[in-house]
């Protein structure tokens, strides 16, 4: 009875979940790369505009398809009871909950990052912001993820959940969006940007120490 | 032969009020090992709450459960207890297999081995079978497997018996005589008639 057999297990077993419904991976990726190609399409043939706005595009799309994945979090694994057996385990519920939120990550969080270079560069961005906007991107859905998660297990009780979700979440993006656009738009222009990547680690780090906790009360919360 | 060692659930004046209404209170009982407690009542009068405080999903609106003296949530209660509920806690997108890898990984091994464990709840060849493909009996049966590959002293079943056969039913009773045996303790709510020969059953009826 290791924690962290269990804490690999259940990372396992939400990528086999998630491959096994495509459908969930794809639908965030879709609407990412949707929103993003259809930008030039509205603003039209001004290449210097569409360049000038290319990060903050990125990164309002990849935070709202990050909202949009989130539902998908503990949804089903509420349905089932799933999460029932979860909690009952006697290994701590934050530590397994962290796992499902970096399962959660993996399956949509890391895809982004895969076609944002590609999109980056149908958008016209400089080059050398093309890493900083990864990085930032690499730092930031874990974010997003983890302060998703506990909107969503204080939503995942209620039925129509989902207007009070992004109500509590988005508010609380805002700072990640701040930074991690500013920062692409300071490499696109040659400025240096440790301050805004330091800020975003450190956001990274708290959201990783202290998320858990209370998403694994909020669940206990919701399953009553 | 070593002695087993003596568990006891033991509840105080527990009472449970939900939407301005006392489903019960005042309630006590203690359950040794050995033991089986059931919970009777009609529909609405509070079994699934009172086992689900028992769970420690719900604190109780005033009194304690005590797992050998100590509160439950400051005692080993968790990893000697499992449950299952209305829902069968089984995800259908995964294989019979799958299904209890995972909940052996979140569990302590116990007496049997999944392959032992899925032919004793007559579902040994179903290993590579999707959940979604298996009736609703064959599921319940599935989460029934999870008890006997794990290691726990108190069951907590929910209407184990809903939508078993009668083939089904008799091999639970089975499984609940070998395991109060064992020297483990079992409380369930049931609405058929149980036959468990030889177990000292307590039974709370709720009104």
């Amino acid at each position: 009875m290791s924690l962290s057999r269990a804490f690999f297990a259940i990372i396992r077993r939400d990528l086999v979940l998630a491959l096994r419904r495509r459908a969930e991976i794809a639908n965030p990726l879709l609407f990412f790369i949707l929103v993003i190609t259809l930008f030039p399409l509205g603003i039209g043939a001004q290449p210097h505009l569409l360049q000038a706005i290319a990060p903050g595009i990125i990164w309002v799309s990849a935070l709202l398809a990050a909202m949009l994945s989130l539902d998908s979090l503990f949804r089903s694994d509420f349905d089932d009871g799933s999460l029932e057996q979860i909690l009952l385990s006697a290994h701590p519920a934050s530590i397994l909950v962290l796992g499902k939120i970096i399962a959660h990550w993996l399956v949509t969080g890391l895809p982004l990052l895969i076609v944002a270079p590609l999109l980056a560069v149908f958008l016209g961005m400089p080059k050398n912001s093309i890493g900083i906007l990864l990085l930032t991107l690499l730092l930031g859905t874990p974010v997003l993820s983890l302060i998703g998660a506990i909107g969503v297990a204080l939503t995942v009780g209620l039925r129509r959940g989902g207007m009070i979700l992004s109500l509590l979440v988005l508010p609380l993006y805002v700072p990640v969006l701040i930074f991690a656009s500013n920062a692409v738009e300071m490499a696109g222009s040659g400025l240096p940007v440790n301050a805004q990547i330091n800020i975003l680690v450190s956001i990274l780090f708290m959201a990783l120490v202290l998320a858990p906790w209370p998403t694994s009360a909020a669940l206990k919360m919701s399953i009553n | 032969m070593e002695t087993k060692p003596i568990y006891s659930l033991r509840g105080t004046e527990l009472s449970c009020i939900r939407d301005d209404r006392v489903l019960f209170e005042g309630l006590a009982f203690e359950l040794r090992s050995g033991q089986v407690l059931l919970l009777e009542g009609k529909n609405g009068s509070g079994k699934t709450s009172l086992l689900r405080i028992l769970c420690g999903f719900r604190e109780p609106d005033s009194g304690q459960v005590l797992w050998c003296g100590d509160a439950i949530n400051d005692s080993e209660y968790y990893a000697d207890m499992a449950y299952i509920g209305h829902l069968d806690g089984v995800k259908k997108e995964l294989t019979v297999f799958e299904n209890l890898k995972i909940s052996l990984a979140l569990g302590r091994s116990g007496h049997y081995t999944i392959q032992q464990a899925l032919s004793k709840v007559h579902l040994s060849g179903y290993d590579d079978a999707l959940v979604q493909a298996l009736s609703a009996g064959q599921k319940r049966r599935l989460s029934l497997a999870r008890l006997l590959i794990t290691q726990n002293i108190v069951w907590i079943l929910d209407e184990p018996f809903t939508s078993l056969d009668k083939q089904g039913i008799a091999l639970i009773e089975t499984l609940m005589t070998e395991h109060c045996a064992n020297g483990g303790m079992i409380i369930l709510t049931s609405h058929h008639d149980i036959e468990l020969h030889s177990v000292d059953v307590q039974r709370i009826i709720l009104s």
